[in-house]
């Protein structure tokens, strides 16, 4: 878990709401390479979000430091996307309009308006969804609205990618093209990915690396590396070892709790 | 690339499928309003058939004269000028309206402090029938358009203000933070989220507030301007040629009619995207 060489570090982060009497979160140190995807586990309401919000510089840490390609974050920063749990498209932008929502933005790096359509023209192939391009949000199903918002993500080409639960809405199959698509999309551009979830199969199915977090305030409980090719579903007897593991070190996280 | 093509495909043809059946739907719709039309002239004419004596004064008011001397105005030029006046004067009231509800809305709507403090204030207002200025208006402003454009934006600032507040209630706050999270400006929040996120809500305003203006419209043009619709009823009554004077009824309705189909045509193309 060294830092050397990482696209996205948290030192010694913590989380405290103003008010409340314990941080949510203490002392989380965690570190992303390029070209991994680290899967954040752990119950409902233990500060994953509040995580992701932190590392995506939405919100600032109360103590601690995140350190985005070596430097400071200290706002959202443009090699930073975020997904949310919902795909959170505007239904006024056609599905093109929603990728490239935000690539003319002040802070953004320079790009001619040539430059932008290649990259939205990129990332719309790169999910699939040359076909329903002038879309609007009405005519989406939930997995074409998800991939649209990853392809919104890949537009910016993010050196980090920081996804809250970003499949949990979605049937299985649909589910599971989007864990593949994620893997191919984060190979490709040798991106850093952090997908925050509570399936302990979506971790298995798609991570290098299981962080658990749990206790109050929560910490880092467990970690496990993932050392199996993909596509992982044959490998059961793999994961089904690492499968009971993390859920017994979930578990007795909760009774912690 | 196949997963996404057959969705899109699938939502092509129910989109087809949905439009054939609204277009089903618009054309009943059309059909009976024609009927509802056709028997609301019939009334009229009824009304001044049996509930006026022949050769009174009334019979002047029956639909077959009005509808003459419409043709009759619609050859000449008179109509036409009036009607263009009271339209111009519609469209700086709303533009007024419009110009002023919209940011204060926005600001209203952002603020709960400034929410709280302007309420009752602006529900006081807001319930002052804007004809109950126009002594006030005309002695302020003086004779003339002034004070007509002052009535009518009084009169429409309403709808849209406390629509565009509603609207930046309503306003997903999902939309802000994915603003947020792509390193947008105040400026970009704005103009890129909170502004296209209330256009509906201002587009609801904007209807109701066409509804208030014309009916406002005519009273106000009553007084102290020498054209116009409202002027152009008083005109004929003075010339005592009542069947123009029913033929601008009708032309205060239709073009009522057709402004509010407008505003709900302006609102439903952009509704449906959403």
């Amino acid at each position: 878990m060294s830092g050397a060489g990482a696209a996205l570090e948290a030192r010694g982060v913590s989380i405290r709401y103003p008010g409340a009497p314990a941080p949510v979160l203490a002392d989380l140190e965690l570190a992303v390479a390029p070209g991994e995807i680290v899967a954040v586990l752990g119950q409902s309401g233990v500060g994953k979000s509040s995580l992701l919000r932190v590392l995506g510089g939405l919100q600032k840490p109360s103590s601690g430091r995140v350190l985005a390609g070596g430097a400071d974050l200290a706002a959202p920063h443009p090699r930073v996307a975020v997904a949310f749990q919902d795909p959170a498209l505007l239904p006024w932008l056609t599905l093109e309009g929603n990728v490239a929502f935000g690539l003319d933005f002040r802070r953004q790096p320079k790009r001619s308006a040539a430059e932008r359509r290649a990259l939205v023209d990129a990332a719309i192939a790169e999910v699939g969804l040359e076909a329903a391009r002038r879309l609007h949000l009405a005519a989406l199903s939930g997995g074409m609205a998800q991939r649209a918002a990853l392809a919104r993500c890949l537009a910016r080409e993010p050196d980090v990618l920081l996804l809250d639960e970003p499949f949990g809405a979605l049937d299985e199959v649909t589910r599971a093209a989007m864990q593949a698509l994620l893997l191919k999309v984060v190979a490709r551009r040798r991106a850093a990915a952090l997908l925050i979830t509570h399936d302990v199969d979506e971790a298995l199915n798609v991570a290098d690396r299981v962080v658990l977090l749990g206790g109050a305030p929560a910490r880092v409980v467990g970690v496990w590396r993932v050392d199996l090719p993909h596509p992982r579903d044959g490998a059961i007897a793999e994961t089904g070892a690492l499968r009971i593991e993390i859920l017994t070190a979930l578990r007795s996280a909760v009774r912690r709790h | 690339m196949s997963q996404a093509a057959v969705p899109a495909g699938a939502e092509g043809a129910a989109a087809g499928g949905t439009a054939v059946r609204q277009l089903r739907a618009r054309s009943y719709g059309a059909v009976y309003g024609a009927v509802g039309l056709a028997a609301l002239v019939a009334i009229w004419w009824a009304a001044i058939e049996f509930g006026s004596a022949p050769g009174s004064f009334a019979r002047l008011f029956a639909p077959a004269a009005a509808f003459s001397s419409l043709i009759e105005l619609a050859s000449g030029s008179d109509l036409w000028t009036h009607i263009a006046l009271s339209l111009k004067r519609i469209a700086v009231g709303l533009g007024l309206a419009v110009l002023i509800g919209v940011p204060v809305g926005l600001a209203v709507g952002a603020s709960k402090a400034l929410d709280a403090a302007t309420t009752p204030a602006f529900q006081l207002l807001r319930m002052i029938s804007p004809l109950s200025w126009m002594p006030i208006a005309v002695m302020a402003l003086g004779v003339g358009d002034a004070p007509i454009y002052f009535l009518l934006t009084f009169a429409a600032v309403w709808p849209i203000l406390l629509n565009t507040a509603a609207g930046v209630r309503a306003l997903d706050r999902r939309w802000l933070l994915l603003a947020e999270s792509l390193a947008a400006t105040r400026w970009e929040v704005l103009s890129r989220v909170i502004v296209p996120g209330v256009t509906g809500h201002v587009l609801t305003g904007v209807r109701l507030s066409i509804g208030i203006l014309w009916i406002v419209l005519v009273p106000c043009e009553m007084l102290g301007v020498s054209a116009g619709l409202g002027y152009f009823i008083l005109d004929t009554r003075d010339r005592l040629a009542y069947s123009e004077l029913a033929a601008v009824v009708l032309v205060i309705g239709a073009l009522g009619f057709l402004l509010d189909a407008a505003a709900r045509a302006a609102h439903a193309a952009w509704s449906p995207k959403r």
